[in-house]
């Protein structure tokens, strides 16, 4: 008797799938779209799937629901390997390889309570130091680890 | 020569981190031009306006500026508090900006807000000056300091420096160790209470540009090893906590009988205002640089107001 080796997750009609997730990550991502599972969407979640690439990694699928611009830069961050199909009538009709932004502007506020953008009530800039996993606002110089940086985001999006 | 002439031109001096070596050595020997010589360029600036906001207190940096801008032909505009200003009202920084940027050629800001001066540079068309942006930089201090250096012990490669006191919320120490990492002295020594260390980004940076540093808590164990010993000030005025401040007040100081135990030629800078960490006896002495540095402060500031504000041709720098 043979063990069936794959997880068979049926095909989405319209909506987005996010491919290449690295292994365990699958829930910040559904953070990230704010997505909590009370919202009613038809949704997919693979974890630690085999891939050729990776080893192990995560899949999303989500029916009816499609990324904004800001939402996979977000993506980016916490799955840079991460691919995002779009499907339209059960057909992939874009695919988009993520990339961390270098930047991330006019976003969130600053957290430092003495850069002056938080006086000026504007939102700030980060640059983002992929080498060392940092944001830095441009204005203040403060530098902060990516996953509070995330936290941070995602606090202030209100998700 | 003239491409650093076009370099300066019209610039904005918001961060140490903008500058190079060669503009910096530039600069230096234009410096030293107006120590001696500030008379040849007395009707340089004539004509030109500079602002000075200073939503700070300031004695040396605002003076300087205005003496600097004053001995090339200039003429100086500004104020010294919030509280004599439109501020005082309620006013937003960026409107005070666009206000002082009509009025003139360039702009000196301090502000007690990190990033003041990069968001008035985005604000204002003329170029904006940085003179102290909350804890994070005061380039032209940094300036002033490196050119000290230059000037009193012929260069930085050679030196043992050690820096001492408030690491945490100093500005001028960032701005001084981004300058280091340009110039890269031969051993730094940084000295402070535990709880006044250098931040995390700026001793990262440093790192990361190849500059040898080692913390140390006690100056005692390398007094004798340094030629030269920046002291800073505890920054009060910056502590979030009041009872953090109480914890390190007084934690170091620095007296005679401390540089005795120094070299020969131990050369002690302090970009001033002190309190008690410098004590006074030092003043008389052959190691106090720091009121040769202040004054150091007019030449540098001319020059480099020459160099944005422009009038110099390769012949005259």
């Amino acid at each position: 008797m043979g063990v069936a080796k794959e997880l068979i997750v049926s095909k989405i009609k319209d909506g987005t799938v996010i491919d290449h997730i690295p292994a365990g990550k699958a829930f910040e991502v559904l953070r990230v779209l704010g997505i909590k599972g009370s919202e009613g969407l038809r949704i997919a979640i693979v974890i630690n799937a085999d891939s050729t690439r990776f080893g192990r990694k995560d899949i999303v699928k989500i029916e009816g629901r499609f990324l904004s611009k800001e939402e996979t830069a977000i993506i980016a961050l916490i799955a840079p390997t991460a691919t995002i199909n779009i499907i339209r009538n059960y057909e992939v009709v874009e695919k988009r390889k993520v990339s961390p932004p270098k930047i991330i502007s006019g976003l969130i506020k600053c957290p430092n309570a003495t850069c002056i953008t938080r006086h000026e009530g504007i939102l700030t800039t980060f640059e983002l130091l992929s080498g060392e996993l940092r944001a830095k606002c441009i204005y203040c110089g403060m530098e902060i680890p990516y996953d509070e940086f995330i936290d941070i985001i995602l606090k202030q999006l209100g998700k | 020569m003239n491409d650093l002439l076009a370099q300066f031109r019209h610039r904005d001096v918001i961060s140490m981190l903008d500058f190079n070596r060669d503009e910096l050595e530039f600069l230096f020997r234009l410096t030293d031009r107006m120590l001696d010589s500030i008379n040849e360029y007395r009707d340089l600036l004539k004509g030109k306006v500079l602002a000075i906001a200073f939503f700070e207190p300031s004695t040396r940096t605002r003076l300087s500026f205005e003496s600097a801008m004053l001995k090339l032909g200039g003429s100086v505009i500004g104020f010294s508090s919030e509280e004599s200003t439109s501020v005082a009202k309620g006013e937003r920084f960026s409107d005070t900006i666009r206000m002082l940027d009509s009025y003139a050629d360039a702009l000196v800001i301090r502000h007690r807000y990190e990033g003041s001066a990069k968001l008035a540079a985005e604000i204002a068309e003329h170029p904006v000056i940085n003179a102290g942006d909350g804890r994070n930089e005061h380039p032209t201090q940094a300036m002033l300091d490196l050119y000290t250096l230059y000037r009193l012990k012929g260069g930085i490669e050679r030196l043992s420096i050690g820096i001492i006191g408030d690491l945490k919320y100093a500005r001028v120490v960032n701005s001084l160790l981004y300058g280091l990492t340009i110039f890269k002295p031969r051993k730094l020594y940084l000295i402070s209470h535990p709880l006044l260390k250098l931040r995390d980004e700026v001793r990262r940076f440093i790192s990361s540009k190849g500059l040898q540093f080692e913390e140390v808590f006690d100056v005692n164990e390398v007094i004798s090893e340094l030629d030269v010993l920046y002291v800073t000030r505890i920054q009060k005025e910056r502590f979030p906590d009041p009872l953090e401040y109480e914890k390190v007040k007084g934690s170091y100081r620095v007296t005679a009988d401390l540089v005795r135990r120094g070299k020969e030629d131990l050369l002690i800078l302090h970009p001033l205002p002190r309190v008690d960490e410098l004590d006074t006896s030092l003043d008389g002495t052959r190691h106090a640089g720091y009121f040769k540095q202040a004054s150091f402060g007019v030449p540098l500031r001319s020059a480099l107001l020459a160099l944005i504000l422009g009038g110099l041709t390769s012949g005259c720098s």
